[in-house]
């Protein structure tokens, strides 16, 4: 057994870490939360010359074939700087949709482009209904002209504005059981009908909109995987994504943790460094507890997805649970024992807090995950 | 990273399995399984054979050297041997402060003649340790003993009275903390003995507690003496080796809380299966499956956490922030595991051991009650949380 990271993972993060802290200052990510796109050509083209836009993607679709647990590092970093941009929706949730469920042609298609930065994949999966169950999905694709035609609409949808190109969740039939009838497509953006509405967010580096899908007719060829058989790829994506999201909320809680503790240590008050006394020193401790917790879990989720093992689900689910909680508290606290100073617009803290609420309620709450748990436990 | 064991540890899991299959007790019943971390007296004796077929078997004191009794072995096949003993329910060893505490001391500062006296003895449960560190006015604040040790001869004097000892009147020896050099500054003036309990002028009086059960003493020294060779690590250098004891603690004693920890929740599952609440079994009430859901979560975290740290000492590495979560982090689980047991058993809860209508003979309240101390005992929340703050993340002290 071995719990821990490789020297080459370790040399990913210092080599992550550094390019970060000088591509995605605290300047860099507030210019980005007021304008639209959310991220730079010039930025995206850095991150595709790293290899990281396909990091995971296997090496005969453009990218480095590395797995989860080498995300992760990638991930934690990224968190680290709140780093905006649609590199979370392109590669671990329009562009991972493709790997899991397209064909050999669709992946070798889009995965290069994805990995060179030329591509933009959105998700376009939930709706008003706010459900993340199959039963949520009721966008309909109907047959028509050999092809089908889309109708709905998709709400919290992370980045469409600036994608190239959608995966549409939609569902082709109606039955029983949910699962059986949910269907993905291939929309390209700009795609008759197609109506992608930016909405204001409250985590500005985080660009939701509302996709309105006013009969789209597509082609046969769209079509991405099996029809009827779209849910059990999408459920692998979306197990996946979690581990990322959970890897990037973990390392924005250590983020608070440190500037936290950095804060406390040079903070006088009362003839003293407010890290001297108890009612600070002990909720540092606990945010300790959290953050370092919230890591073992995430990590074990991201080894268990990368070897398939039969508790993957309800490992993610663990991970997700702990982190919602674990970051909101995190950053949370991290305001409270800045005091005053860390309730401003200046100091970077609100953008963790944002993100941390934003991530916590991104594919299920604590407290959805916990039920989960509650089934794949057998209660 | 990687989860998975050589042939070797597989062949080693293979091998704890079947034994303990084939050798549990079988009076160890359902009804004491049941959740408590330390055991209770009624249990005593079958809890020192326990041990003893443990040892003969060559499954205590995995990491210690071969020379000693131990197995030279790694924390790996330590860390698989209590994954097992969770799988199994197994009885906890009686002998926990020896074997988690007094015995990797002795190791880390005793002399070649202290090794071979104790060492053995301790694995195979002929000799039972408690720990004499505190005192009616040294808690938390343990450097502030006042226990006196004077020099006379070959000898030392030792005078005053020690409390909260846990196993102390069962025990055979004792680690004792006591202050050698009065003048110098407090924590360079203690010394660490290896005091035979049996010695003129000890005397332990029981103490009874929250649960009832007089678990553990008050223990007195009037005039005892305890010959230099029971000096263990140096004259006045008690505070340092008693620290190392700390350490240990935290370490081997977090795999066996681990496994009493699975053992309890699982157990409370179970009871969560067969009861009901407002007219329905309570596992299918939504609030209780959020909690049981994140007790869940948190035993398995604290695994994963201590595989975590595990992973850097088998690598050579110093322990990471993640080795100092650990009690706090089991504190907070098995005292909120212990609340939930009572909020199942809703107005039941009230009823002990001895009424009629107790759930599962009123085990649980025992348990509930003695989780109390789980925040004290081993060293404080505050206190732990003291250490992480400025040894962690390095705060200045208060």
């Amino acid at each position: 057994m071995d719990f821990g990271f490789s020297p080459e993972q370790e040399m990913l993060r210092a080599t992550a870490r550094k390019f970060l802290e000088n591509e995605c200052t605290s300047s860099y990510v507030r210019d980005r939360m007021i304008e639209p796109g959310g991220t730079t050509d010039e930025f995206w083209a850095k991150l595709a010359e790293q290899g990281w836009l396909g990091l995971i993607y296997p090496e005969e679709y453009g990218g480095s074939g590395l797995n989860f647990v080498d995300l992760t590092v990638l991930m934690e970093e990224m968190g680290r700087v709140v780093m905006p941009g649609p590199f979370f929706s392109t590669v671990l949730l329009g562009g991972l949709a493709i790997l899991e469920a397209g064909s050999t042609e669709q992946k070798k298609q889009w995965l290069p482009k994805v990995a060179t930065g030329q591509t933009k994949v959105a998700l376009a999966w939930t709706e008003p209904n706010a459900r993340w169950d199959a039963a949520g999905v009721t966008a309909a694709a109907k047959p028509a002209n050999g092809g089908f035609v889309l109708s709905g609409t998709k709400l919290f949808v992370l980045d469409a504005h600036i994608a190239d190109v959608l995966v549409v969740v939609a569902r082709t039939t109606e039955g029983q059981q949910p699962e059986r009838g949910v269907s993905l497509f291939l929309v390209p953006q700009g795609a008759a009908g197609l109506e992608v509405k930016l909405l204001p967010t409250m985590d500005q580096t985080r660009k939701l909109c509302e996709v309105a899908l006013h009969d789209v007719r597509v082609p046969a060829s769209a079509l991405l995987g099996p029809k009827d058989g779209g849910w059990p790829p999408l459920g692998r994506v979306i197990e996946r994504a979690t581990v990322g999201l959970c890897a990037e909320m973990c390392g924005g809680a250590q983020k608070v943790l440190d500037l936290t503790v950095e804060y406390a240590k040079i903070r006088i008050a009362f003839g003293k460094p407010i890290g001297a006394y108890q009612g600070v020193k002990h909720k540092a401790a606990d945010m300790l507890v959290d953050v370092e917790n919230a890591k073992s879990l995430t990590y074990y989720a991201a080894w268990s997805v990368d070897e398939n093992v039969p508790e993957a689900a309800l490992a993610v689910s663990m991970a997700k649970a702990y982190a919602s909680d674990a970051y909101r508290k995190v950053a949370g606290a991290g305001i409270q024992l800045h005091g005053g100073i860390g309730f401003t617009w200046e100091h970077d803290l609100h953008l963790y807090f944002k993100r941390a609420k934003s991530s916590e309620l991104t594919f299920g709450d604590a407290t959805y995950h916990r039920e989960r748990v509650a089934q794949l436990i057998n209660l | 990273m990687d989860f998975s064991l050589t042939p070797e540890q597989e062949a080693f899991r293979t091998h704890v399995r079947s034994w303990l299959k084939a050798n549990m007790p079988p009076e160890w019943s359902e009804r004491l399984v049941a959740s408590s971390d330390i055991p209770r007296p009624e249990a005593y004796e079958l809890l020192r054979r326990w041990q003893r077929q443990l040892y003969e078997a060559g499954f205590i004191g995995l990491t210690w050297p071969k020379e000693y009794g131990g197995r030279s072995l790694t924390f790996m096949e330590e860390m698989i041997l209590h994954e097992e003993m969770a799988l199994a329910k197994a009885p906890p060893i009686l002998n926990v402060l020896g074997v988690g505490m007094a015995g990797p001391t002795i190791i880390a500062y005793g002399s070649e003649a202290q090794k071979k006296r104790h060492l053995a003895r301790i694995l195979s449960c002929e000799e039972i340790w408690c720990q004499g560190y505190s005192e009616p006015n040294a808690g938390s604040d343990l450097a502030s003993l006042q226990t006196r040790a004077v020099k006379d001869g070959e000898h030392f004097v030792v005078n005053g009275q020690k409390v909260w000892t846990s196993l102390a009147h069962v025990a055979d020896w004792m680690m004792l903390l006591a202050r050698t050099d009065p003048d110098a500054p407090r924590h360079k003036g203690i010394t660490y003995f290896l005091l035979d309990m049996r010695s003129p002028g000890v005397t332990v009086k029981p103490l009874r507690q929250i649960t009832g059960d007089p678990e553990f003493n008050e223990v007195f020294f009037d005039n005892v003496r305890v010959h230099e060779s029971q000096v263990l690590g140096g004259v006045n250098n008690g505070w340092q080796v008693g620290l190392t004891t700390l350490m240990y603690e935290r370490l081997a004693l977090g795999f066996g809380l681990q496994v009493r920890l699975r053992i309890a929740l699982d157990g409370l599952i179970e009871m969560a299966r067969r009861m009901e609440k407002h007219g329905r079994v309570t596992t299918k009430d939504p609030l209780m499956r959020q909690k049981l859901a994140q007790l869940w979560i948190d035993t398995e975290c604290l695994k994963l956490t201590g595989a975590r740290a595990i992973t850097r000492l088998l690598r050579g590495e110093m322990p990471g922030p993640e080795a100092s979560t650990g009690k706090m982090g089991w504190v907070d689980t098995h005292q909120r595991l212990q609340e939930i047991a009572m909020e199942i058993q809703g107005p039941y809860a009230q009823l002990p051991r001895g009424s009629d209508w107790a759930v599962e003979g009123g085990l649980w309240q025992y348990s509930f009650l003695r989780s109390r101390a789980n925040s004290i005992e081993g060293g404080t929340t505050e206190v732990q949380k003291n250490i992480i703050g400025e040894r962690i993340l390095g705060l200045p002290k208060g």
